[in-house]
């Protein structure tokens, strides 16, 4: 974590609101978005839908790989949203040299461009890959594995929607339970996505003991920045798991994305962690916590949840879920129990926001 | 040098004297020995490239994908279920133009698992858009890795050498192994058309929809109509620096006044060398013309070759299963509208050995062969298949059979 010149950990909020304080920083600590040099590497004019996270998630990502390589650095996309909407012939929406090739060999291709570069004595260029969660936990995990365990000189990001979002919104590996998706449709008795163990990649990649994994969200984006900064100061193989989340699969307002996404967070359904060489070393904690109905209450992938009847059994289930995170990571401290978590009735009025409305 | 050495070693030399610079691995029979080859050249420090052993055939291709967009030489070895497993890789190198060489030590397609040698393999990619090349020796598998790396870097094509599995992967015979002297005057560093790169960034492997997708498989279709041009060329050229001759488009034996003329690609052409000496010396009108170029077909050169032909069976590894030959169709195609009498013999599947004798009796008695033969068909071992397929159920207990 950054901190003052006293050693003060600096927070990268003001107290009582929900802004990023930009301007409280000194300027080399401040967004790299916020400089007018800034780096571009994924620029306007490209077909994502309106409010796309993963859109934003990957311009920070690699403006902020570029920043910390000088430039020096190859892309590699699996197939997915992120590259139809960045590529349509003949127009590009990339500043960076990216290479397309299929859907699940992304990591393996990203593998070859590192050995080529080294084979041609261009180790200076370093190799970022990227994909969706379809392209990462299911399709192409095969090839993940395999670079992690050859320790190869990438960094692997992996904007999680939780589905196969290009194709039409259906059921992968990283869909949440309970979920509605065009595969896991609200009917019968159990509707939307099953419970599982779903795969959650980020304790799979540190299972593997690589270079840093770490998960991030388009939330902070000042997180996401520094974790891609401290990726790139390693070599071998790191794993970034980003929450990217998607209007148009998740049922959410085009302009509650970012809001979307830190509830996510603060729910404790998403844990924001770091860690090196298979330890994590570091968590970032819950700054207010609220109950996992506050994320799931206005996505409409969850609305079965809440109407025509309330499903007090599946949200208690799904909040189980982030308890476990909480208590997995220590994202709460000192660890107290959720105000209000009483279930009210299935005719009960709403009950209260227990946050304070966001600006 | 000539040496008394195994195919796969003599491969491996081959492919080391073309200074690959990623080499990607992943093991089936019969192509193990080749990678286990160029792994201990690696080792041992004889030859300087970045060797990959990866987790799967789609990876192996994947990381040759990356590397090459880089503008490193690349190179890797698969056979059969490996090759399927890569088969979405396959396409996309093709698609994509980058010049990568590979092996494929031919081998039968399960089920039933089968590791022996035929071409249903690469027949299978027969359309990927690669260039396919075929051996029919150990010699010639040696010399064409090293026309495969020029002939890809010049048309921007990948090139896919194959040789019969086992039989010639792991047969030892003398091969004069092109020597890195030799290699290096003909085959200069790869310099890619376009590349990935900090300094100059390009898009490679964009969307392309219904508007020009049409354009760019014709501008492929037209690259690989280059290919019969310009490896004439090639091949004289390799000659010249090995000092001997080197294969080309075809490996034309005795047609000189033949009335029949014998068509097939790999190691059989070999012996039907030798069953059309004795043919002719029975006084037959027989010769062979084995195709190194399989893909794309040389259609103007095999007319050519068979146009004073009024007979022509071809020996065929593979088929399409309720159709038949698919080379025949290939030869036909190239004949038309004068095709003359057109036989298929389907010989050698899955590892059975094609004999002189069976193809002796081939040659002597093509007049009378039907459209299609199954070579040596075991009628005793159809009968007992037959009398099983025909009770009506197998390991099926009684109360789920209706």
């Amino acid at each position: 974590m950054t901190t003052t010149d006293l050693g003060m950990p600096v927070k990268y909020y003001q107290v009582g609101s929900w802004a990023v304080g930009n301007r409280l920083l000194d300027p080399e600590r401040r967004s790299g978005q916020s400089r007018l040099d800034r780096s571009n590497a994924l620029t306007s004019g490209h077909r994502a839908c309106r409010g796309c996270g993963e859109a934003l998630g990957a311009r920070y990502v690699l403006d902020a790989a570029m920043r910390a390589t000088g430039g020096r650095m190859v892309t590699v996309n699996a197939t997915g949203c992120l590259e139809v909407f960045s590529t349509p012939y003949p127009e590009t929406s990339w500043r960076v040299p990216w290479l397309h090739s299929l859907f699940g060999n992304a990591p393996a291709v990203a593998s070859g461009v590192a050995a080529g570069l080294r084979a041609l004595g261009r180790d200076d260029v370093r190799v970022v890959a990227q994909g969706g969660d379809g392209g990462t936990v299911d399709i192409g995990m095969g090839a993940l594995s395999g670079m992690f365990e050859r320790d190869d000189d990438v960094l692997y990001v992996c904007y999680d929607n939780g589905g196969y979002m290009n194709t039409g919104v259906q059921r992968s590996g990283a869909t949440p339970p309970a979920a509605r998706t065009a595969t896991t449709q609200v009917v019968g008795p159990e509707p939307g996505n099953v419970f599982g163990q779903g795969k959650d990649m980020a304790r799979i990649a540190i299972a593997h003991d690589v270079r840093y994994v770490a998960t991030a969200s388009i939330a902070d984006l000042r997180d996401l920045e520094e974790k891609v900064t401290r990726a790139m100061s390693f070599h071998g193989a790191r794993y970034l798991h980003v929450l990217v989340p998607c209007p148009l699969g998740w049922g959410t307002e085009s302009a509650a994305t970012v809001r979307t996404a830190r509830l996510a967070v603060e729910s404790g359904f998403f844990p924001v962690i770091e860690a090196v060489e298979g330890e994590v070393t570091s968590v970032r904690r819950i700054r207010r916590r609220v109950p996992v109905e506050d994320y799931l209450v206005d996505q409409g992938r969850f609305a079965h949840l809440f109407k025509p009847v309330r499903r007090q059994e599946v949200i208690d289930h799904l909040q189980a879920i982030a308890d476990r995170n909480i208590a997995r990571y220590g994202l709460v401290e000192p660890v107290a129990a959720l105000p209000s978590s009483a279930p009210p009735a299935p005719t009960a009025p709403p009950a209260p926001p227990v946050r304070p409305e966001v600006p | 040098m000539l040496q008394q050495v195994e195919g796969s070693k003599a491969v491996a030399a081959a492919v080391a004297a073309c200074r690959p610079q990623v080499v990607c691995a992943y093991p089936i029979s019969p192509q193990t020995h080749i990678v286990e080859q160029i792994s201990r050249l690696v080792k041992s420090g004889q030859l300087h490239c970045e060797y990959l052993n990866v987790d799967c055939e789609t990876s192996a291709l994947s990381g040759l994908i990356g590397a090459s967009a880089v503008g490193a030489r690349t190179y890797t070895a698969t056979s059969s279920q490996g090759l399927l497993h890569m088969a979405e890789a396959v396409f996309n190198v093709a698609g994509l133009g980058l010049p990568v060489v590979m092996t494929v030590a031919n081998r039968a397609l399960g089920a039933p698992i089968n590791i022996w040698n035929d071409h249903s393999d690469s027949m299978s990619q027969r359309d990927s858009g690669w260039v396919q090349l075929h051996a029919s020796s150990n010699q010639a598998a040696a010399d064409l890795h090293v026309l495969a790396f020029r002939l890809a870097e010049t048309v921007s094509l990948p090139v896919m050498v194959c040789m019969d599995g086992f039989v010639l992967t792991h047969a030892t015979e003398r091969v004069d192994v092109p020597d890195a002297a030799a290699v290096d005057a003909y085959l200069p560093p790869f310099a890619p058309h376009e590349r990935l790169d900090p300094d100059d960034p390009v898009s490679l492997g964009a969307m392309v929809g219904p508007e020009a997708f049409t354009e760019v498989r014709y501008v492929a279709h037209r690259r690989h109509q280059r290919v019969p041009e310009v490896l004439p060329a090639l091949s004289d050229e390799l000659a010249h620096v090995l000092g001997r001759p080197a294969p080309g488009l075809l490996e034309p034996y005795r047609l000189e006044d033949a009335d029949t003329v014998v068509v097939a690609l790999g190691s059989v052409v070999g012996t039907l060398q030798d069953v059309v000496d004795a043919a002719r010396a029975a006084g037959h009108r027989v010769g062979v013309l084995g195709l190194a170029l399989y893909r794309p077909f040389p259609a103007d050169a095999v007319r050519g070759a068979l146009a004073g032909a009024s007979r022509v069976v071809v020996v065929e590894r593979a088929f399409q299963t309720g159709v038949g030959g698919i080379v025949t169709d290939d030869v036909r195609r190239s004949l038309a509208p004068a095709v003359p009498a057109l036989h298929t013999v389907v010989a050698g599947l899955g590892g059975r050995p094609v004999t002189r004798a069976s193809l002796q009796a081939v040659v002597e008695r093509a007049a009378d062969l039907p459209d299609l033969t199954f070579l040596d068909l075991d009628d005793a071992l159809l009968a007992r298949e037959g009398a099983l397929a025909a009770v009506e159920r197998i390991g099926v207990p009684a109360e789920v059979a209706p």
